[in-house]
């Protein structure tokens, strides 16, 4: 009999092509995804190299980082590196006979966004894409990480990557959310209490009554922000909330192939007194809508709390937090929710699904706001597309927030959009990194309803005062 | 890629903890579709002004450090996006290796795959080398890397640990993909596996 085996461990066995005596493994690859900033070098050495993509029909490909998210944009693109980029995407795409949505596809969208919404990510498989944030994945059952250029590279040659097995580390959320609190302010709560290094060297596995009762959007944004923790990647084992996204969608498995992966699929889960090097609990019940005050995402706190002081932290995190505040522009002491924002953004593939769009237009239904500019940037084209048709684009409209075409966006800024110095911004994004959203920003990360409570108040708030109001 | 054997020079302190790739290569460079050049941009919004004017206080602007081939550094070194350019960018500067308690997972690898050695050691010795460092361009450190051992200017020697594989792919500095397709037959056989175990896969 087998010793019992954790997620992880069973998904990794599954995948070894070979095991060296020093234990670094060849790991298979089920799907590679690509964008256009992480992948025109690694084409250029297969070029150079005359190799071939092994399994270009496991590759699939989609700008999202540097396209605009204005009108015009399948015509063409102004800032000419972006659009080199983008071009060079098309041309690798076609030229090596990859799966590819362009700009001009309703599909294109945030590559993390658009691989469940195909199919493309089922239970059980091995995800990677050159970009931190393929962690989201993991929501499925899959075990999925960012990778760099040079791997991309020889995922694309191989469809292998050379591996060490990480540890194990679980995360259990007991107990059930209170009001006003989601999977956003789980996954911020979680990094505030291991901090960004705590998850180094792991996979984590979330688990606990508050992850099974999220939907799927709701688990993929709480393995989002797994790497925020550290770790290589965040799986949440598959259930029948699983199964039912996955099921009917154009990429996921039919017929008696359907029988057989749903058969596969339910072994994915951790046996009963597998080992964890490392167990971190959480009271569902305990956790606040939070908000970031510093440039990282570590510096979380409930929006009832009060700006930090350097003198609350020890070793070199004192100096780190001390630079935090100047760059933020912050007084210890302050409250959270008298913070005033400039701008806002609803969007990434952290926050840019359509459950995440439903909870913030729930909050901005018949208000205005009070902040100079804010915006909604869709996960995908189908995702504004059913906003659409669900009436939340026009709530948002009508609210003042510009409605945007799908990318990555003020996420990390890479296109036009983004920060001025000194401008605060509260988003639903991922990362609080000086300069992150444009050199001088200053963002606060938070969850959509929490994004939009602020937007019609013009300063950080408490979501669930709005919430009564509406009672 | 080019191999890295032994290295003595010049080291840089860089005490700040969490030092995220957006910091060490700001996004605007990334839409290069080159490895080489990004040396200029290194700590970009930390070195230069919003007008491209250098600011004197910042480490790599000080004539001491101008040169530096080594980074000591603080908790967490790397952390966040899984931007390659972050390596590019510091080889292209110049430095072959960083040192600190602790690395985030992606840009670990990532300098595996450059020449880059990053290494890991106690607070105690990260304490011990930073004050080295300090010291400015004449306390030069030396890394062997076949030793597995850091020498401060002054004598003092820390080993550290480093991944047998990717000791001798830095060593040698062989080509990963090569190393790995000499195992095609191995993954030929896991596809024609896999085909019947998983076919939906």
């Amino acid at each position: 009999m087998t010793a019992p085996r954790t997620l992880y461990d069973k998904i990794w066995d599954d995948h070894v092509v070979h095991q060296a005596e020093d234990g670094t493994c060849l790991l298979y690859i089920d799907r590679h995804l690509v964008h256009e900033v992480t992948s025109p070098q690694a084409f250029e050495g297969l070029r150079m190299t005359g190799r071939k993509v092994r399994a270009p029909e496991k590759t699939i490909a989609v700008p999202d980082h540097n396209v605009p998210t204005t009108a015009g944009r399948d015509k063409h693109i102004d800032n000419e590196e972006s659009r080199i980029q983008v071009e060079a995407l098309d041309k690798n795409a076609k030229d090596f006979g990859i799966n590819y949505y362009p700009v001009s596809d309703i599909r294109q969208g945030i590559v993390h966004i658009v691989g469940p919404e195909q199919g493309w990510t089922l239970p059980g498989m091995t995800v990677v894409c050159g970009d931190s944030h393929t962690a989201t994945h993991g929501a499925f059952g899959a075990l999925a990480h960012g990778i760099g250029t040079s791997e991309v590279e020889h995922v694309l040659a191989t469809q292998t990557l050379i591996q060490k097995k990480s540890k194990n580390m679980k995360v259990e959320i007991t107990g059930s959310l209170r009001p006003g609190v989601t999977a956003k302010d789980i996954t911020l709560s979680v990094i505030g209490a291991t901090g960004t290094a705590g998850g180094t060297g792991y996979v984590i596995e979330y688990c606990g009554q508050a992850i099974r009762e999220l939907s799927m959007e709701g688990r993929m944004t709480v393995c989002n922000m797994a790497i925020e923790g550290g770790a290589r990647a965040g799986l949440i084992a598959p259930d029948e909330k699983t199964f039912a996204y996955v099921q009917g969608r154009p990429h996921a498995p039919k017929g008696a192939k359907w029988e057989a992966a749903l058969a596969y699929w339910k072994t994915l889960f951790t046996d009963e007194g597998a080992h964890f090097d490392k167990v971190v609990t959480i009271r569902g019940e305990d956790i606040a809508p939070v908000v970031t005050w510093g440039t990282s995402p570590e510096d979380v706190l409930p929006i009832t709390g009060v700006v930090p002081s350097p003198d609350d932290f020890s070793g070199g995190k004192g100096d780190a937090a001390k630079r935090s505040l100047d760059y933020m522009g912050l007084t210890p002491g302050m409250k959270l929710t008298d913070i005033a924002i400039d701008t806002v953004f609803i969007g990434s593939c952290t926050n840019g699904r359509i459950e995440d769009l439903r909870a913030a237009a729930a909050i901005l239904k018949g208000k205005k706001i009070k902040v100079k500019r804010a915006m909604v940037v869709p996960g995908s084209g189908l995702v504004r597309a059913q906003a659409e048709e669900e009436g939340l684009a026009q709530i948002f409209i009508d609210a003042g927030f510009e409605w945007r075409l799908a990318g990555c966006s003020m996420c990390l800024a890479m296109n036009p959009d983004q920060l001025a110095p000194g401008e605060r911004c509260a988003a639903t994004s991922n990362r609080n990194f000086e300069g992150r959203q444009g050199r001088g920003g200053r963002t606060h990360l938070l969850s959509p309803a929490m994004a939009a409570a602020a937007a019609i108040t013009g300063h950080l708030t408490d979501v669930r005062e709005l919430m009564a109001e509406k009672v | 890629m080019d191999k890295f054997t032994t290295l003595t020079g010049i080291a840089a302190p860089m005490p700040l903890v969490n030092i995220d790739t957006d910091m060490i290569i700001p996004k605007q460079f990334l839409k290069t579709i080159q490895r080489s050049g990004l040396g200029k941009n290194l700590f970009d919004e930390m070195r230069y002004t919003q007008d491209g004017q250098e600011i004197p206080d910042f480490v790599l602007n000080q004539p001491a450090y101008r040169n530096a081939q080594i980074l000591v550094a603080g908790d967490n070194f790397g952390c966040g996006s899984s931007r390659e350019h972050a390596p590019w960018a510091l080889l292209d500067f110049g430095i072959r290796c960083v040192i600190s308690t602790s690395f985030a997972d992606i840009f670990f690898n990532n300098c595996f795959k450059n020449g880059i050695l990053p290494i890991v050691l106690p607070q105690d010795q990260v304490d011990v080398l930073m004050a080295d460092a300090k010291k400015g361009a004449n306390a030069r450190i030396t890394v062997d890397l076949e030793a597995q051992t850091v020498t401060t200017s002054d004598g003092q020697s820390f080993r550290f640990e480093v991944d047998p594989f990717r000791k001798h792919c830095l060593l040698n500095g062989l080509d990963d993909i090569g190393l790995t397709l000499e195992k095609a037959a191995a993954i030929d056989s896991f596809e024609k596996k896999v085909a019947t175990l998983r076919p939906w896969a």
